[in-house]
C-alpha cells in the first residue's frame, strides 16, 4: 500500500447557487485508502462540497464554481473530461437509500451493463463479490431476484454500497449514509466503511460526531462555507486548534 | 353561537351540499343507465353484434361499427403513443427550460382544452383535402391522434415528474448517461402512469362523434375494413345515425349500441385504474 498518496487535491474551491455563495474557498487533500470525514452544522455546504467531487452538481441549475479539484492530477472540471467517467471513478452513496425498483441482482449489475458488460458469469461474479464486500451477501444470496425495495432500510443502504463498489471506483463518497437508519444498521455500515478503506478512498459527511471519531482518519470541520479546521481525526477530537471546532464537537452549538 | 359552533355548522352545511351535488349527478347517471338498459339490453344478442347495418331495424347490427372502433383505437394508439411519449420525454427531460419551451408548454395545455370538433375540421382540411386520404380509417385515426396528443404529452410529463429524483441521481452517480438513465430507470417507473393516461385518452377518443362527423365518416358500411385506406364507420357515428331516425326500432338499436360502447369504455377505464393502482404500490421510497 502506498502511504500518503493524494487522490483529491482541492484548492480554493468556491461555489454558488445563483447569487448565493455556499463554499468560500476550500482547500484540502483527500488521502488514498483513508476515511476522510466532514462535519459541521446544517447548511454549511458539506453536501455541496461532496457533490463537487463527482460532478453531481452539474444537474443543479444555477450552480457555479471556481477553484480547482484535481483527481490524481487530472482537473475534474477541465473541458476535455467527461463527467460520466468521473462518476465511475468516484462513486456515491446517498443519504436516503435509493435502490432501483428492480431485483437485487439488476441493481448491482446496472452499472456494469451500461458499460456494455453482458457476460452472465462475469456479472454474477461481480454481483457476488460486491455483495460480499458490502456485507450483504449472506442475507440475500438466495433471493437475488427479489425486488430490492422489499429489503429493510439498512439492507437497502448496503445494497447501494454494493452497487457503488461493483463498478470498482477509486473513491466512494458518502453523504450522511446512516441518517435514516437505526443504531444496529448504523453500526454495520460503520464497520463496512472501516473495511472499505483497504480498497477505496472514502469521504463521508456525517452529523454524528461519534461516527466521525470512530471511523475516520481525517476530519474536516465546515462552517458557513469555510473549512475551519482539517486534521487527523484524533487531533480534531482531542486537541482542536480552533475554538469554533472545539465548541462544535463539545456540543456547545450546532 | 360560539365561533366553534359556527364552524361546526358551516362544516355540516357544506357536507350536506356536497352530498346533494353528488346525489344529483349519480341519480341522473343511474336514470340514464337504467333507461338505456330498459330500452336496449333486450336488443343485444349475437346477431346484433355480428350483423351489418340494415334499413330494417330488427335486422341491423353493429359489426361494422365495432370493427371501425377497434381499428380506430389501435391505429390511434399506434400513432399517438410514440409521438406523445416522445414529445413528453423531450419536453420534460431534455428541452432547455426557456421562454420558447414555456410557450410550447402553455400551448399544449391549451390544445388539450380545444373542442373536439375543431380537430375534426383540422382533419378535414389536412388529411381529407390536402393529403387526399378521403374518409379513410387513416384520416379518422390521425384526427383522433391530434385530439389526444396533448393529453398524452401532458400525462407523460406528469408521470416523469413524479419519478423520485433519488432514482435519477442513483443512476447518474453510477456514470450512466442521460438516455441510459431515462430509458432504463425513469421510463419503466413512469410507464404505468403514462399507460394510464394514454388509455384514458383513448377511451375519450373512441366516444368522440364530432370530429368523425366533421371529417365525413360514413354511416352505412356493409363490409369490414381491410386496410387503413378503407372507409369506416364507428360506434358513436352509428349511434348518432340511429338516434336521428324516426323509427322506434332504431332508437332501441341506438340504446343497445350505447350499452356496447359504454362497456368498451368501462373495460378501458378499469385497465387504467388497475395500472394506476399497481403504480402506487411500486415506488415506496
Ligand atoms: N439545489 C440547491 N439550490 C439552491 N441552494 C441550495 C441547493 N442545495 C443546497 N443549497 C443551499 O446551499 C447551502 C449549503 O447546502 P448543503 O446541502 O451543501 O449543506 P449541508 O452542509 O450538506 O447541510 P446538511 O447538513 O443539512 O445536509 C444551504 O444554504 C442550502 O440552502
Ligand atoms: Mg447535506
Amino acid at each position: 500500500m502506498v502511504e500518503n498518496k493524494t487522490v483529491f487535491n482541492i484548492e480554493e474551491l468556491k461555489a454558488w447557487y445563483g447569487t448565493k455563495q455556499v463554499l468560500k474557498g476550500i482547500s484540502l487533500k483527500v488521502q488514498a485508502n483513508k476515511v476522510t470525514a466532514l462535519i459541521g452544522p446544517s447548511g454549511c455546504g458539506k453536501s455541496t462540497f461532496l457533490r463537487c467531487l463527482n460532478r453531481m452538481n452539474d444537474f443543479i441549475r444555477d450552480f457555479r464554481h471556481e477553484g480547482s479539484i484535481l483527481l490524481n492530477d487530472q482537473d475534474l472540471y477541465s473541458s476535455d473530461i467527461d463527467p460520466m467517467d468521473i462518476r465511475r471513478q468516484v462513486g456515491m452513496v446517498f443519504q436516503r437509500p435509493n435502490p432501483f425498483p428492480k431485483s437485487i441482482f439488476d441493481n448491482i449489475a446496472y452499472g456494469l451493463r451500461i458499460y456494455g458488460e453482458k457476460n452472465k458469469t462475469v456479472l454474477a461474479g461481480i454481483v457476488e463479490e460486491s455483495l460480499k464486500k458490502a456485507a450483504l451477501w449472506k442475507e440475500v444470496k438466495d433471493n437475488l431476484k427479489q425486488n430490492a425495495l422489499t429489503l429493510s432500510g439498512g439492507q437497502q443502504q448496503r445494497l447501494c454500497i454494493a452497487r457503488a463498489i461493483a463498478i470498482n471506483p477509486e473513491v466512494i463518497l458518502f453523504d450522511e449514509p446512516c441518517s435514516s437508519l437505526d443504531p444496529i444498521a448504523t453500526t454495520k455500515i460503520e464497520e463496512l466503511i472501516e473495511e472499505l478503506k483497504d480498497d477505496y478512498s472514502v469521504v463521508i459527511v456525517t452529523h454524528n460526531m461519534q461516527q466521525a471519531a470512530r471511523c475516520s482518519d481525517y476530519t474536516g470541520f465546515f462552517m458557513l462555507g469555510d473549512l475551519i479546521e482539517f486534521d487527523d481525526t484524533k487531533k480534531i477530537f482531542t486537541t482542536p486548534s480552533n475554538k469554533l471546532t472545539e465548541d462544535y464537537i463539545t456540543g456547545r452549538f450546532g | 353561537m360560539t365561533r366553534l359552533e359556527r364552524n361546526k355548522l358551516a362544516d355540516k352545511l357544506f357536507k350536506v351540499v356536497a352530498i346533494c351535488a353528488t346525489a344529483v349527478a349519480l341519480v341522473f347517471l343511474a336514470a340514464l343507465v337504467i333507461d338505456l338498459i330498459y330500452d336496449g339490453a333486450g336488443r343485444i344478442d349475437w346477431s346484433f353484434i355480428t350483423s351489418f347495418p340494415s334499413r330494417r331495424p330488427a335486422r341491423a347490427g353493429i359489426i361494422a361499427a365495432i370493427a371501425g372502433t377497434f381499428w380506430l383505437m389501435g391505429l390511434t394508439a399506434l400513432f399517438a403513443f410514440p409521438i406523445g411519449v416522445g414529445a413528453g420525454i423531450y419536453l420534460e427531460e431534455y428541452a432547455k427550460k426557456n421562454t420558447f419551451t414555456k410557450i410550447i408548454e402553455v400551448n399544449i395545455a391549451n390544445l388539450a382544452g380545444v373542442p373536439s370538433i375543431i380537430y375534426g375540421l383540422l382533419g378535414l382540411g389536412i388529411f381529407v383535402r390536402t393529403f387526399r386520404l378521403d374518409q379513410s380509417l387513416l384520416t379518422g385515426a390521425l384526427t383522433l391522434t391530434l385530439l389526444i396528443l396533448p393529453i398524452i404529452i401532458i400525462t407523460t410529463r406528469e408521470a416523469l415528474r413524479a419519478v423520485p429524483s433519488g432514482l435519477r441521481q442513483a443512476s447518474y452517480a453510477l456514470g450512466a448517461s442521460q438516455w441510459q438513465t431515462t430509458y432504463s430507470q425513469v421510463l419503466p417507473v413512469a410507464m404505468p402512469g403514462i399507460l394510464t393516461g394514454t388509455i384514458l385518452a383513448l377511451s375519450r377518443a373512441i366516444g368522440e362523434t364530432a370530429p368523425l362527423v366533421a371529417i365525413g365518416a360514413l354511416t352505412y358500411i356493409a363490409f369490414l375494413p381491410e386496410s387503413v385506406m378503407d372507409p369506416f364507420t364507428a360506434l358513436p357515428i352509428q349511434i348518432f345515425n340511429w338516434v336521428s331516425r324516426p323509427q322506434k326500432g332504431f332508437a332501441i338499436n341506438a340504446a343497445a349500441a350505447i350499452i356496447v360502447l359504454l362497456c368498451i369504455t368501462l373495460v378501458l377505464n378499469s385497465i387504467a385504474i388497475y395500472l394506476r393502482h399497481r403504480f402506487k404500490k411500486r415506488m415506496r421510497w
